[in-house]
């Protein structure tokens, strides 16, 4: 057996990251920052957030397409990634704002004033004038940043080794997961743990210390950032899936109880991908939320994490490229349906308005594509490349239908 | 005029109404107390008015018709002297019940004062009314706004007839007895005569005599009915509170506070310096110091404790909580049945608290138990459970538009939800959910989408806001059993909902041919396909069985919470909890998981009732470590079957 | 004679059952074992026991030298360990192929963190090789699991399961489903492999046991009937009352 290089082996990497870097220019060119200007910086803000969108796609399938998990709480470490960017953005900026102001004082301000002053500015919405103790790094931007990676990694890291020690696993993992995010975002919603309640964070598209930086051009620095942030991460899921340490993986998706009498710590290499694929997530959301400019508990809503398994789906798991694909048709499609640009759908009888319908056809379409296409689109491009494979003697076996269970299915 | 005076007024109109239907009469009497004294009831003081009161009390009914009107600022003095009661545009003459016409008296406004005593007079004469509605509605105002007075005329009364009655007084004058006789011995007496009790009166009775207040001292007062001791910095009294405390009572001066210190030195700027130190520096908080200290030094701002002296100040000091009765042993009485009545009180919330949590966990097991029959039969979760909910409420909501009678539409709604649901879970079993057999991750996805798309059909048509489901009016209201223990009706009924559902299904699973068919499939479907038994007709049966009843449950719902198209959201979570926590395809499992859930969401949530949110959060948080000892649930299923 | 697995005294009951009645048994190094008893003697559930699916309600189970204890440990720990399993049916990761099935299977570190590290090295692929072609699938590795047949799938377990290189094998009913020439095969593979390592064989079918030529335990209703050669045991007339008699 002769190896090839990595990149070799996985020809659909090449193929993704050079779409990448092509679809990065095209949109500089186009920028009106850097470019003829025939993409409004509105439009460029939702290309890079797609793209972040994308990256945590990515993280879903190697959860749900490799490991078999389908974790309905990715969404609650996407949010964590953003809560924990926001926090500093927030504080640095209103400290910016708060300095600005008590300069014009008589006398300059203590430290001690200065965040007092920050806090009033920050807290007084929900009532409160005091800084949290979970804001006590947001004046660090190094900081906060590593607490993007660890805050999300830690809690996937207890959370799984909680459940994957009790075996839970199928549909009562998913509930579980969900169980979690709800947990999370009530938490969030409450005044007095300290993100703001409902109210979030917001300002996040305000940069501090590029204040004069117009948004046309920070839009397309965070769309290169969220670029090469997909870039990498879809590498590193690549490197992650290709070798032994996929083969295992797919092998737990598969028959987990077969890799365990194969020796394998099963759990360990659930917690190994699950922790992974938070903290992807959570960079994803770090770079989607500044994007986005606000913040809220309402983001970790239940739905949120579903809706990032429907990409995935429409895509097709299993196949990085496929979460990408779908990530990036699916919603882009469902911005364009319901930012009322669509046209009206005029029948005799009844006129169709997207922006109320969208959300009935998406619905609709995702249980099409899981009863007639369970590969999703990704499907397609194998069967472009003729690389249907295995025969299955006409039977599909995704990630819920392993070997195992084909041959209990006949029993 | 107080509130609670309000009431009784009410009370002297009413007893007006009935005085002015009797024939009228002369009392001459009354006549000549009036005639002996009308510049005083013009004019009256509340020190010297108590005797004429008295008389005019004495004069019979027509006398105390008048004096309820005096109270009631309805006494008026006509120009030729006579006193005319006035009620609307009716007037009569007070003293010789004759009705008036045409004249237009000068009304008189007693004060308050003279209206208490002319109040308490009334009530006195009222306890011993012949009438014994007019005695309960005397003791109704006594127990309303009881006063020394009062409990004098309690104690003068003649032993009422109805025993019931008399047993209010008792009691009554007990509570009397605690809040104003001046001999401790009979208060403390009293106090222990109605030890235990929970009633808000006897409570409400204890409370102003609990009252304390904070007092700082170099040493202890010793004529003061002292409570306890504070520790300055302890739990009870922060140090700032407690020198707050000091400068209440002018032991301390103010403290320098950051912001006073920043526009005293503000103030004295200077050639761009403040005391010598130069602005620039001064958001170094040393520098701020220095700068107030150099003002201080010249004697341009006064001087304010530093901090190690409002320290010194705080040490130099202890604190007490004194009462404001100034009688130990009727505070320590009160304290001791107070805790006594505390005790009672708490095993009575407990008891209110599971009838809460009771109702809570019927709403549970209503909404789980359509996915618990789903899940057991087919593994099959049906993330749609949650809109066939919604479906159910919005059924009994139209029936509601259509039939007026709110019973009617109550009785109609709920088979009909049963059939709307059961045939959309059918449609949804034959669709979907049959050509995903054996993939239960992508039956929770496909079942998902058509959660999102039967939500948003549901806001398409019915619009976003919540429409109103109405219960039936012999549903609304509560069953009180006393101050502290009630439950509403429509949760009883809900209660009775579930326990009906409970058995309904123990009969169709254990004595139908249905329920028979069921369980040979839940238990080895190739096995029941070979005898006969066709498992796809059965699962069909099952599910739609399933989501009838999710359809009956969102009607229930319906009648306690808004209808929107996201109710079936707010239950699913706690839906699926129900099912993972009670374990899977036993009924008593669900049965004991909604029990456990409701009982600890309630118990949780009277740890901090405001909070509901992090009730929740922590409920959730519960059932992941919950799972982590039993990953199979309460009531695992057993055998060699489950470990596979 | 040094016991490399001792299980001792050993109960287990199902909602009251008792799959597995105060069951003794022993094994030596390289040793080859058959278990054979009727439907419901308990042969699946001892050996669930023994690699940990299964916790025992008493007893011990002993392994190795020093005796460890494996009531501790759980179905990895066991697995590395060296106790082998094949199942009854055949189970290999059908979505790939048979080089990484193999390569899987392979006595290497087996923590998250090595195995993300781990290459294939021109020794490890001349190892895949060596254990295809030992099993007959030398021409196969590129092929996906799911296409081969069941015959070669039972194979490919074994294959599996021989790059694991454990002290002692549990088979399950090896033969079943096989044509005439595979158990051929298997049993001179079997007797093979017990050359060097200790070797248990649970089976149904008396002519393959037979073929085997070994020592046989005999369960029934969770406990040691009797125990020897086939001969022996089929003289016993307890076996044949309860066994072979029917």
């Amino acid at each position: 057996m002769q190896r090839k290089p990595f990149i070799l082996q996985n020809p659909s990497t090449l193929i993704v990251l050079a779409g990448l870097a092509v679809f990065t220019v095209a949109v500089t060119a186009l920028s009106q920052a850097y470019g003829t200007g025939a993409l409004p910086t509105s439009m460029v803000k939702v290309l890079g957030k797609t793209l972040c969108l994308a990256l945590a796609a990515v993280a879903m399938d190697l959860v749900w397409g490799y490991l078999g998990i389908l974790s309905l709480g990715q969404m609650a470490f996407f949010a964590l990634g953003g809560y924990m960017i926001g926090q500093w953005l927030m504080y640095a900026r209103t400290e910016a704002i708060v300095a600005a102001s008590m300069a014009n004082n008589a006398i300059p301000p203590t430290p001690l004033e200065l965040q007092e002053g920050v806090a009033n500015q920050i807290f007084g919405v929900v009532g409160s004038a005091d800084l949290p103790l979970v804001w006590s790094f947001a004046h660090s931007l190094p900081l906060q940043m590593l607490l993007v990676l660890a805050v999300p990694g830690l809690l996937a890291l207890v959370f799984g080794w909680l459940a994957f020690r009790s075996r839970v696993n199928g549909v009562y993992l998913s509930i579980l997961t969900q169980a979690m995010t709800l947990a999370l975002a009530l938490w969030l919603f409450q005044n007095d743990s300290g993100f703001r309640g409902n109210n979030g964070l917001s300002g996040l598209q305000n940069i501090p210390g590029l204040d004069t930086v117009s948004q046309a051009r920070l839009s397309v620095w965070f769309l290169w950032a969220s670029a090469v942030a997909l870039g990498l991460g879809y590498l590193l899921a690549a490197w992650v899936v290709s070798g032994k340490f996929g083969s295992v993986i797919r092998a737990i998706r598969d028959d987990e109880t077969r890799v365990r009498f194969l020796g394998y710590p099963v759990e360990g290499f659930k917690l190994v991908v699950f922790t992974l694929a938070a903290m992807i997530t959570a960079i994803a959301g770090a770079l989607y939320y500044p994007q986005a400019g606000i913040i809220n508990p309402a983001e970790l809503a239940p739905i949120a994490s579903i809706y990032l398994a429907v990409w995935v789906a429409i895509g097709g798991r299993g196949r990085l490229y496929g979460a990408v694909i779908g990530a990036v048709v699916v919603s882009l499609l469902s911005s364009w349906f319901t930012g009322g640009r669509a046209p009206d759908l005029s029948l005799p009888f009844y006129t169709i308005k997207w922006v109320d319908w969208w959300l009935v056809a998406l619905g609709l379409s995702f249980v099409l594509v899981t009863l007639f296409a369970p590969r999703g689109i990704a499907g397609l491009f194998d069967w472009l490349g003729r690389a249907v494979s295995p025969r299955r003697q006409g039977r599909d076996l995704g990630p819920d239908h392993g070997a195992l269970q084909e041959q209990e299915a006949k029993a | 005029m107080t509130h609670a005076a309000r009431p009784l007024i009410v009370l002297l109109l009413t007893v007006l109404t009935l005085l002015s239907a009797l024939p009228a009469a002369a009392n001459p009497a009354l006549r000549a107390v009036i005639a002996d004294n009308l510049d005083q009831i013009e004019r009256p003081s509340r020190t010297t008015v108590g005797p004429l009161i008295d008389q005019i009390a004495a004069t019979g009914p027509e006398g105390t018709a008048l004096l309820a009107a005096w109270a009631d600022r309805s006494l008026g003095l006509t120009d030729d002297r006579r006193l005319l009661i006035v009620d609307g545009d009716v007037m009569t003459d007070a003293a010789t019940g004759a009705p008036v016409s045409g004249a237009d008296p000068d009304m008189l406004r007693p004060n308050s004062g003279v209206r208490g005593l002319i109040e308490s007079a009334l009530v006195a004469s009222q306890i011993s009314d012949p009438d014994a509605a007019m005695r309960a509605q005397a003791l109704d105002s006594i127990a309303r706004a009881g006063t020394a007075d009062h409990l004098k005329a309690l104690r003068n009364a003649p032993p009422d007839p109805d025993p019931a009655l008399q047993a209010r007084r008792d009691r009554l004058q007990t509570l009397l007895t605690i809040q104003h006789d001046p001999d401790p011995a009979s208060r403390i007496a009293a106090i222990q005569a109605l030890s235990g009790d929970v009633g808000l009166d006897f409570r409400a009775a204890l409370n102003p005599l609990l009252v304390t207040r904070r007092i700082a001292a170099t040493d202890q007062p010793g004529d003061a009915n002292i409570a306890r001791e504070l520790t300055p910095g302890g739990d009870l009294l922060s140090r700032d509170a407690a020198y707050d405390l000091l400068k209440a009572q002018d032991l301390a001066q103010p403290r320098l506070t950051p912001a006073a210190q920043r526009d005293s030195l503000a103030a004295h700027i200077a050639d761009g310096k403040v005391g010598g130190v130069p602005v620039a520096t001064l958001g170094d908080p040393a520098a701020r110091d220095r700068a107030y200290d150099a003002l201080e030094a010249a004697g341009t701002v006064t001087p304010a404790a530093t901090e190690s002296e409002a320290q010194a100040a705080i040490d130099a000091h202890r604190y007490f909580e004194v009462y404001a009765e100034p009688d130990s042993d009727v505070t320590d009485a009160a304290r001791a049945a107070q805790r006594n009545a505390q005790l009672r009180l708490s095993a009575m919330k407990g008891i209110d608290l599971g009838l809460d949590a009771l109702s809570l966990a019927s709403i549970y097991f209503l909404a789980a138990i359509g996915l618990a029959i789903t899940f057991g039969v087919m593994r099959v979760i049906n993330m749609a459970h949650g809109e066939f909910i919604m479906m159910g409420a919005y059924t009994g909501y139209v029936t509601q538009t259509l039939i007026a009678d709110r019973t009617l539409s109550l009785i109609v709604a709920l088979p009909l939800a049963f059939a709307v649901t059961f045939a959309a879970g059918v449609v949804l079993y034959r669709l979907v959910i049959r050509h995903l057999a054996h993939r239960p991750l992508e039956t929770l996805l496909a079942t998902f989408g058509v959660s999102i798309a039967l939500q948003q059909i549901a806001k398409n048509v019915f619009g976003t806001q919540a429409r109103p489901l109405t219960s039936p009016a012999w549903l609304e209201g509560a069953i009180t059993v006393n101050d502290v223990i009630s439950i509403s009706t429509i949760r009883v009924a809900i209660f009775v909902l579930a326990l009906l559902f409970l058995g309904l299904f123990l009969f169709i699973m254990k004595r139908t041919r249905l329920g028979l068919e069921v369980r040979a499939v839940t238990q080895n479907p190739g096995m029941a396909a070979s005898m006969g038994i066709n498992p796809d007709r059965i699962a069909m049966m099952t599910f739609g069985l399933g989501s009838g009843i999710a359809g009956i449950a969102g009607v229930a719902i319906g009648l306690f919470a808004k209808v929107t198209s996201e109710l079936g959201q707010d239950y699913i979570v706690q839906s699926f909890m129900t099912v993972v926590v009670g374990g899977v395809g036993n009924i008593w499992g669900t049965l004991a998981g909604a029990g456990l859930i409701g009982v600890l969401s309630k118990v949780i949530e009277s740890f901090n009732p405001s909070n509901t949110l992090a009730a929740q959060t922590f409920m959730i948080l519960f059932i992941v470590i919950f799972i982590q000892f039993r990953p199979r649930g309460i009531i695992p299923q057993r055998g060699r079957a489950a470990e596979a | 004679m040094s016991s490399l697995l001792e299980v001792d005294g050993v109960s287990v009951s199902f909602d009251g059952f008792r799959a597995i009645n105060n069951l003794s048994f022993n094994i030596g190094d390289a040793e080859l074992r058959a278990v054979i008893g009727p439907n419901g003697a308990g042969k699946t559930t001892f050996m669930d026991i023994v690699t940990g699916k299964t916790r025992p309600d008493e007893g011990r189970v002993l392994w190795g030298e020093p005796p460890r204890s494996l009531l501790k440990m759980n179905e990895a720990q066991i697995a590395r360990a060296g106790i082998g399993r094949k199942f009854q049916r055949p189970t290999v990761f059908e979505d790939q192929s048979v080089a990484d099935n193999l390569t899987m299977a392979l006595k290497n570190n087996r923590s998250p963190f090595a195995v993300l590290g781990w290459r294939p090295s021109s020794s490890s692929d001349e190892r895949v090789q060596e254990l295809a072609a030992e099993v007959g699938l030398a021409d196969q590795t590129g092929r996906k699991a799911g296409e081969l047949s069941h015959g070669q799938k039972q194979w490919l377990e074994i294959g599996m399961l021989l790059a694991q290189e454990p002290r002692l094998l549990l088979v399950d009913e090896p033969a079943a489903g096989m044509t005439l020439a595979e158990r051929e095969q298997t049993t001179t593979l079997l007797r093979r492999l017990a050359e060097t390592r200790a070797v248990v064989v649970v089976e149904h079918d008396m002519d393959f046991v037979r073929r085997l030529d070994c020592k046989v335990t005999v369960l029934h209703q969770g406990s040691v009937l009797a125990e020897g050669s086939l001969d022996h045991v089929t003289r016993n007339p307890d076996v044949i009352e309860v066994y072979l008699g029917r």
